[in-house]
């Protein structure tokens, strides 16, 4: 254990407070994040970028600050911008998910054409992973990407595409190789939402907002080219990118500056003159978050160790998605639990308006819900904890229990 | 920049653990806590020369003067084992305790014998823990009377430390006139248990802090961290265990972790369990470095692995089936030692409380 402040973390530090003080009005409202980003929350982003207070670690000709991993410099980072309640930039699934993806697996040409408009928020991505038909059993999907001279000719379906409605490129799996096995006939390609052929049909989720969007795709033309490594990789980069994903749902960060907010609403909010987080009943239950909050920080800067230094975090890692959306919806729950014992309630105002407190916090408390749900659900994820990470047998395949009996 | 043990702490943990291992076969662990009533002099002599009781007196002391990390790696390593060895108290509370409240004549008389294994010091510091029935001790000058009734770490213990309510701390010697020490039977055996009633005897006073009461509770804040501790390396044994069964047994044609609802039992319990190491090593460098959320994080610590510890070690018994309930498994072991862990130096309820009060969310 080495978390020793040097001169440098400590400059750092004050730098970012001075920064806060400085620049911190022209920070966006922290939360939301579901739409475009607009000019105000682009250029807060531009100087994030500047200042190495996002994207800190990606290289600088893709557009990052280019420095070393650094935990503590991390923690600071994501601790001094939570205080001072600044927008810590921008997350979607492009930034966290594919450029880190490019990273890892890209080629050159593609980390220079994708990583810095990404990171900007110029570009937004979205996901082509689901299926109508293969939704928990991923590698099923039957959208097939047949090679016509130097393009691939895309047709099929995909189901909860996120953002698809106003994203400008989409990273999708599909079947190149039918005549390979389920996980080995698969690609990954990247491809432009205005290519003629895709209709985009939203659907509304249980918020009443339409988060996401059936995807429809009828020979659809993509060069090929634009093929993340090679043909039957797909699923080992749809793999790469899920762990992103995961990571990303999981973020310790979030459920951090999640908590802050709670014990702030719950010092503010009063029940028949009494302060809300002097009633035992309900500090109770935000000290119990609160103990599992710090565990999730310092697993999370335990992780950033070992991607530091290279090394396989194993099972410490595939618990990620599973504990953060849990501890996600936990979190949410006390402060919906809070707001209606104050008697606020649910008025939502549509997707282009900013809601008041009690309803935001009660559309994250049904968005969390889609978190369990979205990238592997809970289940699977205790099937790929257990698999992959303790070592215990995969389910028999019906075949193979038939044939047992 | 580290997140994580140094090598050194690596392998530190690693000759420990080897030690347990081979000294302490579940068949040792029985006999020493049936029939030794949880105290083991060869055993004791054993981890003394492993270095664990001098782990953290100084090293102008004879000891190696280690800090809280090492000591939790070391806490951790005993509960994995359910050594029937009293760590917490006499190997940490008790030296830190002589070290940083005893005046100089008392360091050069107990802590290098302390180090060597020569004296063990049990601890009641029940009167700072919120513990229910704690002493009603009088010290009037250097005379104790009075009883202890939570004295931790007795077995093989040569001398008494007591704390007062007021952070005052007195130290007397076992066998002394007007002691009367004796045992407490609790749901754990790998470790016995103590009171003592004191008529009038003869106690040396450590009163060498400026802030008596401030090393007392932080002296308290120590042995919760390596009680957590110890509790996490009986959670993550149990855990262990559960997999290791599970890929042995079969039922129904198959191997019973190949059952979704066995699985996610052994999912769900490592889900709960992991972070909770890293909250242990946050707050064991919290407490070394004397950071500012020490004391919160510490009774978070407390509370979160004895919440922690109690789901695993019930799942983890679910997943032994019908043998996990019974004797001969011997996986009751960690799971009374993780329920005498929970209650010891106060409870979840009790470090919670505290740390509302801490952040000014309550009155004291």
């Amino acid at each position: 254990m080495d978390l020793e402040y040097s001169e440098r973390h400590r400059a750092l530090q004050q730098e970012i407070r001075e920064f806060a003080a400085k620049e911190g009005h022209r920070s966006p409202k922290t939360g939301g994040g579901r739409k475009r980003p607009d000019l105000k929350t682009l250029d807060w982003q531009a100087l994030l970028l500047e200042r190495g207070y996002f994207a800190r670690t990606i290289p600088k000709k893709y557009g990052g600050y280019g420095a070393a991993p650094d935990v503590v410099e991390a923690a600071i980072i994501a601790d001094e911008f939570s205080k001072a309640g600044l927008y810590p930039g921008i997350m979607n699934q492009g930034i966290s998910m594919l450029v880190p993806t490019l990273l890892e697996v890209g080629r050159e040409d593609q980390k220079e054409q994708w990583v810095e408009t990404t990171i900007r928020g110029k570009t937004i991505w979205c996901q082509g992973y689901s299926e109508p038909g293969s939704g928990s059993d991923l590698a099923a999907a039957r959208t097939r990407a047949e090679l016509d001279g130097d393009h691939f000719v895309v047709n099929g379906q995909k189901i909860w595409t996120s953002s698809a409605h106003y994203a400008d490129m989409m990273f999708l799996l599909c079947r190149t190789e039918p005549d390979k096995g389920k996980h080995d006939g698969l690609s990954y390609l990247l491809l432009s939402m205005k290519t003629p052929g895709i209709e985009v049909r939203p659907l509304t989720t249980m918020t009443g907002r339409a988060e996401f969007n059936e995807t429809f795709f009828t020979d659809v033309r993509v060069p090929a080219a634009q093929i993340v490594m090679g043909r039957g990789d797909g699923w080992r980069v749809a793999n790469i990118t899920l762990k992103y994903e995961r990571m990303l749902l999981g973020d310790p960060n979030k459920l951090m500056h999640r908590l802050n907010s709670i014990q702030n609403l719950m010092e503010r909010t009063e029940i028949d003159g009494a302060r809300i987080i002097e009633l035992s009943e309900y500090r109770d239950r935000l000290l119990k978050l609160q103990g599992e909050v710090l565990a999730w920080k310092y697993h999370g800067m335990r992780l950033l160790t070992d991607l530091a230094n290279d090394e396989d975090s194993g099972v410490r890692r595939l618990i990620v998605k599973y504990v953060g959306t849990m501890l996600g919806h936990r979190l949410s729950s006390l402060a919906v639990d809070v707001l209606s014992a104050a008697g606020l309630s649910y008025d939502p105002q549509g997707e282009d308006k900013d809601d008041d407190e009690a309803t935001t916090w009660h559309i994250d408390y049904m968005y969390d819900v889609g978190l369990i749900i979205g990238g592997g659900t809970s289940q699977i994820q205790k099937n790929i904890i257990a698999e992959r990470g303790l070592g215990l047998p995969r389910e028999p395949k019906p075949k193979e229990q038939a044939a047992a009996r | 920049m580290r997140f994580g043990l140094s090598d050194e702490q690596k392998m530190l943990d690693e000759s420990v653990r080897g030690y347990l291992t081979r000294a302490l076969p579940l068949d040792e662990v029985r006999r020493i806590t049936v029939e030794g009533g949880g105290f083991d002099v060869s055993l004791a002599r054993g981890l003394s020369e492993q270095g664990l009781s001098g782990l953290c007196v100084p090293e102008a002391h004879g000891g190696a003067g280690l800090g809280m990390v090492e000591a939790a790696v070391v806490a951790e390593a005993l509960g994995y084992a359910a050594a029937p060895y009293g760590f917490a108290g006499a190997c940490v509370m008790a030296p830190l305790a002589i070290a940083r409240a005893g005046d100089g004549g008392l360091q050069d008389e107990m802590l290098g014998a302390i180090a060597a294994g020569e004296r063990r010091v049990a601890v009641d510091f029940s009167a700072l823990a919120g513990t229910t029935g704690a002493a009603d001790l009088q010290l009037a000058g250097k005379t104790l009377s009075g009883r202890a009734t939570h004295l931790l770490d007795p077995g093989g213990a040569t001398d008494l430390l007591v704390a007062l309510a007021d952070g005052r701390m007195a130290l007397v010697a076992a066998d002394s006139a007007g002691v009367a020490p004796g045992l407490r039977k609790t749901i754990d055996r790998t470790r016995p248990f103590g009171e003592a009633s004191f008529e009038g005897a003869q106690a040396r006073v450590l009163d060498a802090a400026n802030e008596p009461l401030a090393v007392a509770s932080d002296i308290v804040g120590i042995g919760r961290l390596m009680i957590a501790a110890d509790s996490l390396g009986a959670g993550q044994r149990m855990i262990d265990q559960a997999v290791s069964y599970a890929l042995e047994r079969e039922q129904f044609g198959r191997k019973i972790g190949s059952f979704q609802a066995v699985k996610h039992m052994c999912a769900e319990m490592v889900a709960m369990l992991e972070p909770c190491r890293s909250l242990i090593w946050y707050a064991a460098y919290a407490q070394q470095h004397g950071t500012e959320d020490a004391p919160l994080v510490i009774r978070h610590a407390k509370a979160h692995l004895g919440e922690v510890t109690r789901e695993v070690s019930r799942m983890a018994t679910e997943v032994h089936g019908g043998m996990g309930f019974t004797d001969l498994l011997g996986l009751h072991f960690w799971y009374k030692r993780i329920t005498f862990d929970r209650q010891v130096l106060g409870g979840p309820e009790r470090c919670r409380s505290e740390a509302g009060v801490l952040q000014g969310w309550a009155a004291a």
